[in-house]
C-alpha cells in the first residue's frame, strides 16, 4: 500500500462520515469476538464501537453548537438573538426524558459520599517518580499532593505532578485506537501485531525497534528485557529531549561507571552551583532538595544558615536565591570549574576565572573565586557542588572530583546506581535508531510515549523518516494525537498514570507503585499492556503485569493470568501500595574513587563579536512540550519572566541594549543554517552575550490549548549541540509580538522610593537588629481606632509565609488552581490583566539589572481584619467570619468590582466573562465538589481553603476534639515543597503559625494602611560572605 | 450700546430682548411646537442621535450576552469608562438643578429663559448616567439587590458602602428633578392645550396639564409647590456630587483617598454642567430664533460661572498635589509623579490644558459675548472634565500599592460605543424635547415682559 498518500488522509477524513451502516454488523461480530468486548453496553452502536457513537461521546454538544465558545460575530449574535426570541415559545414542546436516580444499593467499601479518599501513587517525569497522594471524590481524582511518607517528597510536590491531573481529563486526549486515522478495535490491533511478531521471531527481531522515553519502571524494563531475550536482534532505544546523557557520561569519566548523585542539602553549609538549577521544578529530586535547602535557609534554625554561591548562564530561581551570583556563559563554566578544582587541590590543570581585564585573573571574578574557595575549604565535609544536566560531561566529572576533594561524598552527597533502566546514552541511542532507519534495517518501530517527531535532534529529521515507508510499520502509544501520532500508521491511545498500573523509581531509587485511581476514561492502554501484546502475553491484565513482576522479584514465583498471590506477598504488596513506596527498595550507596585526569570538552566555536551563545533549556512550565496542552501549566507564570502561554528569546539587558532590542521585538536566530524565530524578553540577570530559549513550545498538534502557543526552538537543536550553541546570529526582524506577562512591574523601587512590600536583610543586619523588617514600615497600634476591636474568641486563622524559604516554584499556584476550581482564561485575557490565580508569586528584582537579586513573594488573600474590600461592597457579598476569614459570598455578588479596586493587595479576581468551561464533561468530573464553580460576573479570591476548614471543624465537633495544629493545611501550603507557607490557628499560642508570627522577622505587607492582615511574611535573610559583601558595598558606594 | 446700563444692575435689568409682550412670548414659543414645520437640520440631527442610540442598544445587548469582559476593565483597573462616564453625566446634570433651584431661590430672573431646557438636560443626563452603574456590574440582572427591598432572607444592602449612598443620592436626585421639571411645566402645558388646534394634541397637552385653569388659587399653590421643590432640590446640588465623590474618597486608593473631593467634585460638576448648557443653548438660540430670550447676557453669566467653578477645580488640583507632597506618604507622592510622568502623562497634560489653561480666556469679555468661541470653549471644558474623571478613576487604579499588580487600561470598541451611545440617547431626547415641549418657560418669561411689571402708585 502506498502509505505516502494514505498518511495525508487522516486529518481530512471525518470519522463520522466513512462509516457505512453495512459495516456495522461485521464490526459488531468482530468486536464481540475480540478479547476486549465490553460486558455492558448501552446500544449496538457502542458495542460496535461505531464512529458516530464515539464521536457523540467525545463531542459534548451536537455539531455546530460548540462554535459559540468562540467570539461571536455581529451576524452570529443577531442571528442568535433573533432565534432566541423566536424559539422562546417552543421550549415547552420538548418532553424531558424521565431519569431515575438511585443511591448505592451496596455501598462500596470505604466510600462515604462527600468524603474524599486518598491513594498513594507516583507521577513519572523524565523517568523519575514523583511520589504523590491523589485525592479522589467518589473515585474521581480531583487533586494531587505530595506523599508525606516518601523521602523524595516529604509532602512537597512539584507543579508538573500537580498539574498532571488536568492532563488526565484533557478532552483532547486520543480516545480510541486508530489505523491511518480511522478507528480500529484493540483486537484488530493485537491480531496485526501477532502476525508481525511471528514474522519477526524468525528474524530474531532484527527489524524490531522499541523507542521509549527514560524508563525507570522495573516492571517495564523487565518486560522489555524479556522481549529482547526472545528476540536478541531487536533493540531498545530511549530518547527524551531533556536527557541526562552528560550526567552519566561525566560519572563515567570520573568513576569509570555511570552513577546517580543524590545531594543532601540539609547537611550542606556551603553550596556552589555551577549552572545547576536545583531549585527548579524540573531538576530530578527537586521537591526533596527544595525542602532540605529551605530548612537550612532559616536564620532562626537549629543548624547554621547555609550559603549559596551560583554561577549561571541564564537567570534561574537558584541564582536569585543565591547569596553570591556570578553570571557567566554556559560554555565558560568548564574553565571556571577546572580552575576551582585546581584551587581546591584536585590534580587538574588549566582553566581560569575569566579571560582578561576587570573580570580576569586578578579582577572581580578572581576575588569572587578566592573567597568562594576559602569558604568551601572551611566547610570541608559540609560543602557541596552541583551542576546542571546541560553542562558537558567534563564539568560533571570535575564536579565529582571537587566534591571528592571537599569531603562531600558520604555526607552531602551519596552515589548510587543510575535510576533509569533505559539506555543511558540517549543521544547515541536515538542516533543509532536514525541510522538504522536510514539503512532500512527497521521493519517495525514501536514508540512508547514521547514525541520524537517534534523533539528529536533536528538533524535526524524524524518527520522526514516517518513519511513514506522507510519504516514499514510504525506504532505509537501516546495520549494525544500529536506530531508523532499522525506520522504513525497505528496510534494506540495511552493511559494516563492515574488510569493504569505501573511502577517507577524516585530520584533516590526508591520504588513506588503507580496505582490507578480510575478506570481508563477511553479504553486506553499502558506501555505494560502494549509490551504484553508484543510478547504474546495479552492474557495478563495491567495490574497483574506489575504485581506478578514483583511476585517473581520477591519470591521467585511465576504466576499465570488470574492466579492469586500468596497471602504474605499480598500483605507486603498492599503495604507498599498504601505507603506509596516499597520499603527497602532504595539502592545501596556506592563508594567510588575519582579519577583525576579529566579531559576537557572539545573546543567549540568561540563567541565572536557579532554572535551570541544560545542556551537551550527545558521550559519551566510545559517541560519539553509534553504539557503543552495543559492549561494550568500554560497559564502558569514562568518563575523568572512571569510569562504565560509563550516562550521567549530571553536575553540580558546589556545584550538587548547593544543590539537595540526591546521586549516583544521579534528576532530570528540562525545557527549553522538552522533557524528559529521568537519574541524577545529582556531578563534582568541574564548573562551577557547569550540568549536562553526554552524548548517545548511551538507545537503544531498539541490540542486546543497548546497548538500554536510559543515558538519552536527544536529546529536549532542538533544531537551534538543539545544545550549550548555557540556562534549563533541574532537578527532583529522589525515586527513585534505581544508576550503575556502577569506581573506589571518587577521591582519595588519607584521614582519616589522603595516600597516595603517584600523585605529582606543580611544575616549580619538581622543579628544586629532582629526587628529590621518590622521597622521598614510600622503598623498603627490596635488601639488607634474609633471602633471597638473585634475579639476572635474561638479560633482565628492566620498564615505566615517565609520569604527566605520561598523559591518561587509556583507549587502553591497550581495547588490552589486544582483545589479551588480556578479557571484558565487564555493568553488574550492574560494580556488584558484578567488571569484568575488566587495566589500569585511576585518576583521583585533589586540592584544591578545585569546581576540583580530577586525576592519571591507569594501573595494570597491577606484576610485583613480591617478589610477595605468589605466596607465598600454594596450588597455585603464579602464579609468577615467569626474566625477572622474574609469570606466571599458568590451568590450575593453583583459584580461592582469595588472590592477589588479598594484591595491594596489586588488579590481579588473577577469573572469578566464566562471563564469556566461548564460544558466539557471531563472537567465536570475533575472539579473539587466542595468548591463552588464561579460563574460570569462574580468576584472571587483566596478563602484560605475554607472548604477544608469547614471539613476539619465538622470533624472536630463530631469527635469533640480540637483541630490539631498541622493537620489542617491549605492547598498552597501542601503544594509548597519548601515548606514556606504555614497556616493555622493564631489563637493557639503553641501552633506553628503563632510561633512564626511571634518571630521578629514577621511583618505585615502594607500593614501601615491599618488593614491588619492575617497573612504575614517572614522577611528573607541572606547570608553573604562578609569578605565579598564589603567589596560589593564598596562598589555600590 | 447699552453696556453701561447693563453693568448697573444685571440682575434686575430685564434679561429678555426688547419689544416683547405677553402675547409675543406665547406665540414665539408655542410656535416652535405647534406650527413650525420640521426642518431638515432637526431631522438630520435626530437621525444621527438615533444612530448612536442604536449603537447603544447593540453595545448593551452584547454586554448582556457576553459580560463586562467586552470592555477594557481588568484587575487592577476594575472601573473604566463606565464610572468615568457616570460621573461625567451626573456632573453635567448639576447645572440644570443649580439654575432651576438655587438661582430661583436667589431670585435671579435671568434664569427664567434657560431653566426649562437646563432641567431637561439634567433629567436626560441623569438617565444616561444611571445606565452606567447598572451596566458596569458583572450581573446587571441582580443590580436591584442594591435597593433595600424587604425579602424573606432578611438580607439588606451593606449600608457602609458609598455605592449604596450613591443609589439613594442618584435616585432621589432623579425623582426630585423629574417632579420639579414637571410641576414647572404645568402652566405651559395648559397654554399649549389652549393654543393647539389639533384635537389630539390638545387632548394630550390637556391631560398633562392636569386641569390647570390659571386661577389665582392654582397660581398660589403652584408657587408654593415650586418654591418647596426648589428648596428640596437645592441641597441636592451639593449632596449628589458629594456622595458621588465619596465613591472615591472613602476608598484607600492613592488618588481617591482625599478629603477635598466633595467640594472639588461639586465645583467640577457645575463647571461641566454650565459648559453643557452653553453647548445646548448656543445652537438652539441660533436655530429657533430665540436669541431674544436667551440673550448674550445669559451667555455672559454662564461663562462667568464656568470661569469661577473652573478656578475652584484648579484649586482642587493644586491642593491634591500639595497634600500629597506635604503629607509625605510615598504612595501619594508617587501618584503625583505618575500623573506627571507615567503612561497617562498625555491625558494629564490634556486635562490641565482643557480644564485650567484654555478656559482662562473667559476673563476677556469679548470672548464671553462671542457665541461661537463660547461654544468651542464649552466643548473643551466638557472634554477636560471627562479627562479629569478618567485621571481619577483609571490612572489612580492602574498603579496603586503593590507594584507587581500594576496594569493599564485600554478601552475597547464597546467602551467607546457605549459612551457614544449615551450621547445618542441624550441628544435623541434633547431633539425630541425641543419640538414637543416648551423649551423656554413661558409662564416665567411672562413675568419679565414690561406688561408684567407691577406698577406701584
Amino acid at each position: 500500500m502506498d502509505s505516502e498518500t494514505t498518511m495525508s488522509k487522516p486529518e481530512a477524513v471525518c470519522p463520522g462520515k466513512q462509516d457505512d451502516p453495512k459495516v456495522k454488523l461485521v464490526q459488531l461480530q468482530e468486536h464481540l469476538a475480540g478479547d476486549d468486548a465490553p460486558e455492558y453496553w448501552r446500544s449496538l452502536e457502542e458495542l460496535a464501537g461505531s464512529a458516530e457513537f464515539r464521536e457523540s461521546m467525545h463531542r459534548e454538544f451536537p455539531k455546530g453548537a460548540s462554535e459559540w465558545l468562540d467570539d461571536v460575530s455581529r451576524r452570529g449574535f443577531m442571528k442568535l438573538m433573533g432565534a432566541s426570541v423566536a424559539l422562546a415559545g417552543l421550549t415547552a414542546c420538548t418532553k424531558q426524558p424521565t431519569e431515575y436516580i438511585v443511591p448505592y444499593v451496596r455501598q462500596p467499601e470505604e466510600l462515604i459520599p462527600g468524603r474524599p479518599l486518598y491513594f498513594a501513587s507516583a507521577m513519572t517525569l523524565g523517568g523519575y517518580a514523583n511520589p504523590v497522594l491523589v485525592e479522589a471524590h467518589e473515585y474521581r481524582p480531583t487533586h494531587i499532593e505530595g506523599n508525606p511518607d516518601h523521602p523524595a517528597s516529604l509532602g512537597g510536590v512539584n507543579i508538573f505532578a500537580q498539574a498532571s491531573l488536568l492532563d488526565m481529563y484533557d478532552p483532547d486526549r486520543a480516545q480510541y485506537i486508530t489505523y491511518l486515522g480511522q478507528q480500529r478495535s484493540w483486537s484488530a490491533f493485537t491480531t496485526e501485531i501477532r502476525g508481525l511478531m511471528n514474522a519477526q521471531k524468525a528474524l530474531k527481531g532484527a527489524g524490531l525497534r522499541i523507542l521509549t522515553q527514560t524508563i525507570s519502571s522495573p516492571t517495564l524494563a523487565a518486560q522489555i528485557k524479556a522481549l529482547l531475550e526472545q528476540m536478541p536482534e531487536a533493540k531498545w532505544h530511549a530518547w527524551e529531549p531533556g536527557n541526562r546523557d552528560n550526567v552519566y557520561a561525566g560519572a563515567q569519566m570520573a568513576f569509570g561507571q555511570p552513577v546517580e548523585t543524590q545531594y543532601h542539602f540539609d547537611k550542606a553549609d556551603v553550596i556552589l552551583s555551577l549552572d545547576g538549577d536545583f531549585l527548579s521544578a524540573d531538576f530530578p529530586g527537586f521537591t526533596r532538595y527544595a525542602r532540605d535547602f529551605a530548612k537550612r535557609r532559616n536564620p532562626d534554625g537549629e543548624a547554621k544558615m547555609n550559603r549559596l554561591y551560583v554561577m549561571e548562564s541564564g537567570a534561574t530561581p537558584t541564582g536569585m536565591k543565591a547569596d553570591h551570583r556570578l553570571p557567566v556563559l554556559a560554555s565558560q563554566v568548564e574553565g571556571y570549574a577546572r580552575a576551582l578544582a585546581a584551587a581546591l587541590g584536585v590534580g587538574v590543570s588549566g582553566g581560569s576565572f575569566g579571560e582578561n581585564g576587570k573580570n580576569g585573573e586578578n579582577g572581580e571574578n578572581a576575588k569572587w573565586a578566592s573567597a568562594l574557595v576559602a569558604d568551601l575549604k572551611a566547610a570541608h565535609g559540609a560543602a557541596v557542588v552541583v551542576t546542571g544536566d546541560h553542562q558537558p560531561a567534563a564539568v560533571h566529572a570535575l564536579v565529582h572530583a571537587i566534591n571528592g576533594a571537599l569531603g562531600a561524598v558520604g555526607s552531602t552527597i551519596t552515589y548510587t546506581d543510575p535510576v533509569p533502566a533505559s539506555p543511558l546514552n540517549q543521544t547515541g541511542s536515538i542516533y543509532e535508531l536514525s541510522r538504522d532507519i536510514k539503512d532500512g534495517k527497521v521493519d517495525a518501530l514501536f514508540i512508547l510515549g514521547g514525541n520524537p517527531v517534534f523533539d528529536a535532534p533536528s538533524n535526524m529529521d524524524f518527520a522526514g523518516m516517518f513519511k513514506g515507508d522507510r519504516v514499514p510499520l510504525r506504532v505509537y502509544l501516546g495520549s494525544h494525537s500529536n506530531e508523532t501520532a499522525v506520522l504513525c500508521q497505528w496510534h494506540v491511545n495511552e493511559s494516563h498514570f492515574l488510569e493504569a498500573w505501573s511502577d517507577a523509581r524516585a530520584y533516590d531509587g526508591t520504588v513506588s507503585v503507580v496505582q490507578p485511581l480510575i478506570e481508563p476514561l477511553y479504553e486506553s492502554r499502558s506501555p505494560h499492556e502494549m509490551l504484553a501484546v508484543l510478547m504474546g502475553q495479552a492474557g495478563f491484565t495491567g495490574p497483574e503485569i506489575v504485581k506478578f513482576h514483583w511476585l517473581k522479584e520477591k519470591t521467585g514465583k511465576v504466576a499465570a493470568p488470574g492466579d492469586a498471590v500468596p497471602a504474605d506477598f499480598e500483605a507486603t504488596w498492599r503495604k507498599s501500595l498504601h505507603d506509596g513506596m516499597m520499603a527497602g527498595s532504595a539502592p545501596a550507596p556506592k563508594v567510588l574513587a575519582v579519577k583525576t585526569a579529566i579531559a576537557a570538552s572539545a573546543e567549540q566555536v568561540a563567541v565572536g563579536a557579532d554572535t551570541v551563545e544560545v542556551n537551550l533549556r527545558r521550559d519551566p512550565c510545559v517541560y519539553d512540550g509534553r504539557f503543552s496542552n495543559n492549561g494550568w501549566l500554560q497559564e502558569l507564570p514562568s518563575p523568572m519572566t512571569k510569562l504565560t502561554w509563550d516562550n521567549a528569546v530571553v536575553m540580558g539587558p546589556a545584550l538587548a541594549k547593544q543590539l537595540g532590542i526591546e521586549t516583544n521585538d521579534v528576532v530570528s536566530i540562525e545557527a549553522d543554517g538552522r533557524y528559529a524565530t521568537g519574541a524577545v524578553w529582556v531578563q534582568a540577570g541574564h548573562s551577557d552575550k547569550s540568549v536562553t530559549l526554552n524548548f517545548g513550545y511551538g507545537r503544531e498538534r498539541a490540542g486546543r490549548t497548546g497548538t500554536g502557543a510559543g515558538f519552536n526552538v527544536f529546529p536549532l537543536r542538533t544531537h551534538d549541540a543539545q544545550w549550548t550553541i555557540r556562534g549563533a546570529k541574532l537578527v532583529k526582524k522589525g515586527d513585534t509580538f505581544k508576550l503575556a506577562t502577569t506581573q506589571g512591574q518587577q521591582s519595588i523601587e519607584t521614582p519616589v522610593g522603595t516600597r516595603p512590600l517584600a523585605r529582606e536583610g543580611t544575616l549580619a543586619e538581622y543579628k544586629q537588629n532582629p526587628k529590621f523588617a518590622g521597622e521598614m514600615a510600622e503598623a498603627p497600634s490596635r488601639d488607634n481606632t474609633l471602633y471597638a476591636n473585634v475579639e476572635y474568641k474561638d479560633r482565628s486563622w492566620g498564615m505566615a509565609i517565609d520569604l527566605g524559604a520561598c523559591i518561587g516554584c509556583n507549587g502553591c499556584v497550581v495547588a490552589c488552581q486544582s483545589e479551588n476550581n480556578i479557571a484558565v482564561v487564555g493568553k488574550d485575557q492574560v494580556l488584558r490583566g484578567r488571569y484568575m490565580h488566587w495566589i500569585r508569586v511576585d518576583t521583585y528584582y533589586q540592584g544591578d539589572r545585569n546581576n540583580p537579586k530577586a525576592m519571591y513573594q507569594p501573595v494570597p488573600c491577606m484576610q485583613c481584619e480591617n478589610a477595605p474590600c468589605e466596607q465598600v461592597c454594596p450588597v455585603g457579598a464579602t464579609a468577615h467570619s467569626t474566625e477572622g476569614l474574609n469570606d466571599m459570598v458568590y451568590n450575593r455578588c453583583v459584580g461592582t468590582r469595588y472590592c477589588s479596586n479598594n484591595c491594596p493587595y489586588k488579590v481579588r479576581r473577577f469573572n469578566f466573562l464566562r471563564f469556566q468551561d461548564l460544558d466539557t464533561p471531563q472537567f465536570k468530573l475533575m472539579r473539587n465538589p466542595n468548591v463552588t464553580v464561579r460563574t460570569r460576573g462574580v468576584m472571587e479570591k483566596c478563602t484560605y481553603c475554607v472548604q477544608r476548614i469547614n471539613q476539619a471543624r465538622m470533624e472536630s465537633e463530631k469527635a469533640d476534639t480540637p483541630i490539631v495544629d498541622g493537620t489542617l493545611k491549605t492547598a498552597c501550603q501542601q503544594g509548597c515543597p519548601a515548606d514556606a507557607i504555614v497556616f493555622g490557628d493564631i489563637n493557639d499560642k503553641n501552633s506553628r503559625v503563632a510561633k512564626l508570627k511571634a518571630n521578629e522577622r514577621n511583618y505585615g505587607m502594607l500593614a501601615d494602611l491599618n488593614t491588619r492582615p492575617r497573612t504575614t511574611y517572614l522577611a528573607a535573610v541572606r547570608n553573604p560572605n562578609p569578605e565579598l559583601e564589603s567589596n560589593e558595598q564598596a562598589e555600590r558606594s | 450700546m447699552a453696556q453701561t446700563v447693563e453693568r448697573v444692575s444685571l440682575a434686575r435689568e430685564n434679561p429678555i430682548g426688547p419689544g416683547h409682550g405677553l402675547g409675543s412670548v406665547t406665540d414665539k414659543i408655542t410656535d416652535i411646537i405647534l406650527r413650525r414645520p420640521i426642518g431638515l437640520g432637526w431631522v438630520l440631527g435626530l437621525l444621527t442621535a438615533l444612530g448612536l442610540l442604536g449603537a447603544l442598544h447593540l453595545a448593551i445587548g452584547y454586554l448582556l450576552y457576553r459580560g463586562t469582559g467586552i470592555w477594557g476593565v481588568n484587575i487592577p483597573v476594575g472601573w473604566g469608562f463606565a464610572i468615568v462616564n457616570f460621573v461625567w453625566w451626573i456632573g453635567i446634570g448639576h447645572a440644570g438643578t443649580l439654575i432651576s433651584a438655587i438661582l430661583c431661590l436667589l431670585r435671579q430672573p435671568w434664569r427664567n429663559s434657560i431653566n426649562r431646557f437646563a432641567e431637561a438636560m439634567t433629567i436626560f443626563a441623569v438617565m444616561c448616567a444611571g445606565l452606567f452603574p447598572l451596566l458596569h456590574t458583572g450581573r446587571p440582572w441582580l443590580a436591584y439587590w442594591m435597593f433595600p427591598l424587604p425579602n424573606s432572607m432578611g438580607v439588606w444592602p451593606q449600608f457602609r458602602s458609598p455605592l449604596i449612598w450613591d443609589v439613594f443620592a442618584v435616585s432621589t436626585y432623579a425623582t426630585i428633578s423629574i417632579v420639579f421639571w414637571f410641576v414647572g411645566l404645568i402652566p405651559d402645558l395648559a397654554t399649549l392645550r389652549d393654543t393647539a388646534k389639533n384635537p389630539v394634541i390638545r387632548g394630550l397637552f390637556g391631560a398633562l396639564a392636569m386641569g390647570w385653569t390659571g386661577s389665582a388659587r392654582h397660581w398660589k399653590r403652584y408657587e408654593s409647590a415650586y418654591l418647596l421643590l426648589a428648596g428640596l432640590s437645592t441641597p441636592l446640588v451639593l449632596s449628589v456630587h458629594t456622595v458621588v465623590s465619596f465613591d472615591f474618597a472613602v476608598g484607600i486608593v492613592p488618588g481617591w483617598h482625599t478629603t477635598i473631593f466633595p467640594p472639588y467634585f461639586v465645583a467640577g460638576a457645575i463647571y461641566s454642567g454650565f459648559a453643557m448648557v452653553l453647548v445646548l443653548a448656543i445652537p438652539i438660540r441660533a436655530a429657533y430664533g430665540v436669541s431674544d430670550f436667551i440673550t448674550e447676557k445669559h451667555l455672559d453669566f454662564a461663562a462667568k460661572v464656568m470661569l469661577a467653578t473652573g478656578l475652584i477645580v484648579g484649586y482642587g488640583y493644586l491642593m491634591e498635589f500639595f497634600t500629597a507632597l506635604y503629607g509625605g506618604a510615598q504612595y501619594d507622592r508617587f501618584l503625583v509623579w505618575n500623573r506627571l510622568h507615567g503612561p497617562y502623562q498625555l491625558a494629564y497634560i490634556g486635562l490641565l490644558m482643557t480644564n485650567i489653561v484654555i478656559p482662562q480666556v473667559l476673563w476677556i469679555k469679548k470672548i464671553r459675548l462671542q457665541p461661537i468661541f463660547l461654544f468651542l470653549i464649552s466643548c473643551v471644558v466638557l472634554v477636560g472634565m471627562w479627562l479629569e474623571r478618567f485621571i481619577i478613576v483609571v490612572v489612580s487604579l492602574s498603579r496603586d500599592f503593590v507594584t507587581s499588580s500594576w496594569g493599564s487600561y485600554v478601552p475597547t470598541i464597546w467602551d467607546w460605543m457605549t459612551y457614544a451611545g449615551t450621547l445618542g440617547l441624550f441628544f435623541t431626547l434633547m431633539f425630541l424635547f425641543v419640538r414637543v415641549l416648551p423649551m423656554i418657560n413661558m409662564a416665567e418669561m411672562k413675568t419679565l415682559v414690561p406688561e408684567a411689571e407691577v406698577h406701584h402708585a
